[in-house]
């Protein structure tokens, strides 16, 4: 039996009352973010986590999850409407925090909260189904109840509840009755034939109209009486440290209040950001640089490759013998591959609010790990986690930046805030410099694989040393999810990959680096789709055999793999003639649960450049519980892909970042953007992500089709777009 | 004192002539529709309209904004700016949302000055803002639509 459902038949009627009661005549399914608003929720109910209806009939979804773009609110919103038979324009939406049994990622093992590696619907699809279905039941019966008629009788449509005797009514009529009813022990969940909103094209976001008149607050836009805005110098080099500061001359410059050591460097604390800035500016900082990284990225390049050549590594997956069936092979492939750091340079760069205030610490910010900054916060503080309060905003991007191990933001936010004292509330905020400079990049990597095929074109052997560093070295996710040194995030998509290779060696060497990395919208598939599936076009070529052909018979025992090959193939015409000019080429990539298969198409021009003027994608990614979501993330993967691809490249020279802005570090502009063309799979399967999933096969695909243009294979990244 | 007019609105503000016109209008008018992404005029968050043009305004002195007429996103109206925030909604346009105020400004923009852009008149009028969810195809899109739509407005 479903877990929740087991809570709730061991749940005391008494102990739902009681909640009930504390959010004022609401009906409360699963809610304990109440606390924050409200007043104090039993924390002990498992059904107080997920959704609220009030009075005036708004049904509150609260996410699990944090909102960034990726269209999750409606997607949970729609969960809850499809079973609760609401009107779409009574769902409203906002994250919620402070509960892991309720919010625990289930994806994730469910121990903790945190919003990231496309996990959002596979963790939320059954327990927000079950919640509209249990508040549905419980509004049904407060109806019958109150019109004398069998509950079987009832009808909700669109938000409607009614009788054949003409009863009517909407859900706030009946929700303070509904709080008095036991929790049902059982429901069951809409069969696929009579949704209205999952898998319907026609539904829109929740947060559009808002988004469209300046109207959605973000961490940026939060105001509170008398808060002061934060700006920090943060030492030059990654591992250094303040050794010393003169803060007098900046204290004394307008709209400065103070001047504040933080364990990340030194915070001017204003009125305003301009004169913190101008305040930062002003102020001299000696740093402490004796443990600081001082190697730029060709030096660390140099050592890369050179581990790549003479480095054992650690075998992380093997069969046969690579080696020696490399002998035997009839044709084999040397390919050296470089990746550079890339930033996520989203677009609101990193900020939190933070207010401490009768005992308890409230910060603002976009929360992709709840848990671990309420207990960092909490630590700073000298508090209880319980008395940290989160609230999740609308963040304005975010791509695994907001998922920061060692809470970077929260850290500074929380260290000014002690130091401020009591009712004064702190905006920290980076300058787009600071964020360009900050570290959290996609790290470097470099791959060495040498492939041979046999005397009829199959593959037979496959050699595959990754060198780079480590995302979960080092951080609380250490012990997760590395073994015998592996990090899986640096091989994901080579150690795993569906073409099946008799001969198959993948070894990694995780190097020991000062520089902050973190994981980069889809992570360790960034690079190793773009090698696996770049070295199957080689030897598809190799072997004389077409690239899809040559997967396909690959993939014979991949069918959700050759679902998404087929139905891009045929819908990009691939076999037939492309327009005058343009050249194709096709990958496909498993990431995150889902499939994805893309062929982009690539102009050559005669002014020596090249340009992606189309790309047509298809995915199967269960259950397409938004389609329009589903299509706006893979155009969205497709761009931000891109944009790594062909430009992205965070570069240090002794130790410093050279890139400061947007200039040095190009991301992608409407110029460079293709036509995007999505197909989704039909499916029964359950749902997974779609986040991530669209990033990986872009790059491959567009290797592919500027190596079909140009006979030239590049494998040092970015590709830049000269030819 | 600097006066300045926004949305039609006189407004004084007590700050230093050097603070770009974003601060002033996000800080101390606590309009906070116009977003901070760049502060180098690279990424056309910030964008409001100064005397009708799109302008930066993380670059803008404030003490350069007196005397102009400055529109920001929660001042904006009429058929061009009306017909894209209506596109923008029906083609679920946005994301992250970040950004958007500054391209519907920019797209408005656009429209007003020419009521049937051509894919190279958006390339040239939009890519000074960028948008790192990348909905540029749908921007594209929603603008196509608006004027479509404006044009089918004025025929009826």
């Amino acid at each position: 039996m479903r877990r929740l459902q087991q809570q709730a038949a061991t749940l005391s009627r008494r102990s739902f009352i009681a909640a009930s009661a504390a959010v004022a005549g609401s009906l409360t399914i699963g809610f304990r973010s109440a606390a924050a608003q409200d007043a104090v929720v039993d924390a002990t109910n498992p059904l107080q986590a997920y959704l609220r209806i009030s009075p005036d009939h708004t049904v509150t979804v609260l996410s699990a999850h944090m909102e960034g773009g990726q269209g999750i609110y409606s997607g949970l919103a729609t969960l809850i409407a499809e079973e609760l038979d609401a009107d779409w324009e009574q769902m409203s939406v906002q994250g919620a925090s402070g509960n892991p049994e309720f919010y625990g990622n289930k994806a994730m093992g469910g121990e903790f909260q945190l919003t990231g590696g496309s996990t959002a619907m596979v963790s939320s699809w059954q327990r927000y189904r079950e919640a509209g279905a249990i508040a549905r039941h419980m509004l049904v019966e407060a109806a019958a109840r109150q019109w004398g008629v069998a509950a079987e009788e009832i009808r909700i449509d669109r938000g409607v509840v009614s009788h054949s005797t003409g009863r009517e009514g909407r859900f706030g009529d009946f929700v303070a009755d509904a709080a008095d009813l036991p929790i049902p022990a059982e429901v069951s969940l809409k069969p696929r034939e009579e949704w209205n909103y999952i898998g319907n094209d026609e539904v829109r976001r929740r947060d559009t109209v808002a988004k469209t008149r300046g109207q959605q607050d973000y961490t940026i836009d939060v105001q509170l009486p008398g808060m002061l805005t934060a700006v920090l110098k943060r030492p030059p080099r990654f591992g250094g440290k303040v050794a010393g500061f003169d803060a007098e001359p900046v204290k004394a410059m307008p709209g400065v209040v103070d001047v504040v050591e933080t364990p990340r460097g030194v915070a001017v604390v204003a009125k305003s950001y301009w004169e913190a800035l101008k305040g930062r500016d002003a102020l001299s900082v000696e740093w402490d640089e004796s443990d600081a990284e001082k190697r730029g990225t060709a030096e660390l390049m140099a050592m890369y490759k050179d581990a790549a050549v003479n480095g054992e590594g650690v075998a992380v997956h093997g069969v046969g013998d690579a080696t020696r069936a490399m002998d035997d092979a009839e044709k084999t492939l040397d390919a050296d591959f470089e990746f550079p750091f890339l930033a996520h340079a989203a677009m609101e760069p990193l900020n939190a609010v933070a207010r401490f205030q009768d005992g308890q610490l409230e910060i603002w910010a976009g929360h992709q790990m709840p848990d671990q900054y309420q207990s960092v916060a909490a630590d700073i503080m000298g508090i209880d986690a319980e008395q940290v309060i989160l609230h999740v905003m609308m963040t304005g991007g975010f791509f695994g930046r907001r998922a920061a191990p060692d809470s970077d933001v929260i850290v500074e936010v929380a260290s000014i805030v002690k130091a401020m004292g009591e009712g004064v509330p702190v905006r920290v905020q980076w300058s787009r410099e600071d964020d360009m400079h900050g570290g959290k990049y996609r790290p470097m990597y470099v791959h060495k694989v040498q492939a041979g095929i046999d005397a009829d074109g199959n593959p037979l052997a496959w050699s595959h040393h990754v060198v780079g560093q480590s995302i979960m070295a080092g951080t609380p996710f250490e012990a997760v999810l590395s073994t015998d040194g592996i990090d899986a995030t640096s091989v994901e998509g080579v150690d795993d990959m569906p073409y099946s290779v008799p001969n198959f060696a993948v070894r990694l060497t995780t190097t020991d680096v000062n520089v902050p990395v973190l994981w980069w919208r889809s992570v360790g598939h960034t690079h190793t789709a773009f090698v696996v599936e770049t070295v199957v076009d080689d030897l598809a070529r190799m072997a004389g055999r077409d690239p899809v052909e040559f997967r396909r018979e690959l993939l014979r025992e991949h069918p959700r793999h050759l679902g998404v090959l087929n139905l891009v193939a045929e819908k990009a015409g691939w076999g037939k003639p492309a327009a005058a000019g343009i050249h194709r080429g096709i990958a496909v990539h498993r990431s995150f649960g889902s499939y994805v298969a893309q062929v982009a198409e690539i102009r050559l021009r005669d002014d020596g450049t090249w340009k992606a003027e189309r790309v047509v994608c298809a995915v199967d990614c269960g259950i397409a519980v938004n389609p329009d979501t589903i299509r706006a993330q893979m155009e969205g993967g497709i761009g931000f892909a891109l944009a790594g691809i062909v430009h992205g490249e965070i570069s240090l020279t002794d130790g410093r970042v050279d890139q400061d802005n947007y200039d040095g570090y190009r991301v992608l502009r409407m110029n460079e953007m293709p036509a995007v063309e999505v197909h989704i799979v039909e499916s029964d399967e359950s749902p997974t992500g779609v986040g991530e999933p669209g990033v990986p096969p872009l790059g491959p695909a567009l290797s592919n089709a500027l190596t079909a243009a140009t006979g030239v294979r590049k494998r040092v990244l970015p590709l830049g777009n000269q030819l | 004192m600097i006066k300045l007019v926004i949305n039609g609105e006189s407004r004084d503000v007590d700050v230093a002539p050097d603070t770009p016109l974003l601060w002033v209008i996000r800080d101390h008018l606590q309009m906070t529709g116009t977003k901070f992404g760049c502060g180098r005029a690279q990424c056309g968050a910030c964008t409001v309209y100064l005397n009708g043009s799109p302008t930066r305004s993380c670059v803008l002195p404030v003490s350069a904004a007196q005397n102009a007429e400055i529109t920001t996103i929660e001042g904006i109206s009429g058929g061009a700016a009306e017909a894209i925030q209506k596109a923008w909604t029906e083609l679920d346009v946005p994301q992250c949302g970040y950004c958007q105020s500054g391209q519907i400004m920019a797209a408005a923009a656009l429209l007003e000055q020419n009521p049937s852009p051509s894919d190279a008149d958006i390339d040239t009028a939009m890519t000074g803002n960028i948008c790192r969810c990348a909905t540029y195809v749908r921007i594209r899109k929603a603008i196509h639509k608006a004027a479509d739509d404006l044009r089918s407005d004025a025929n009826a």
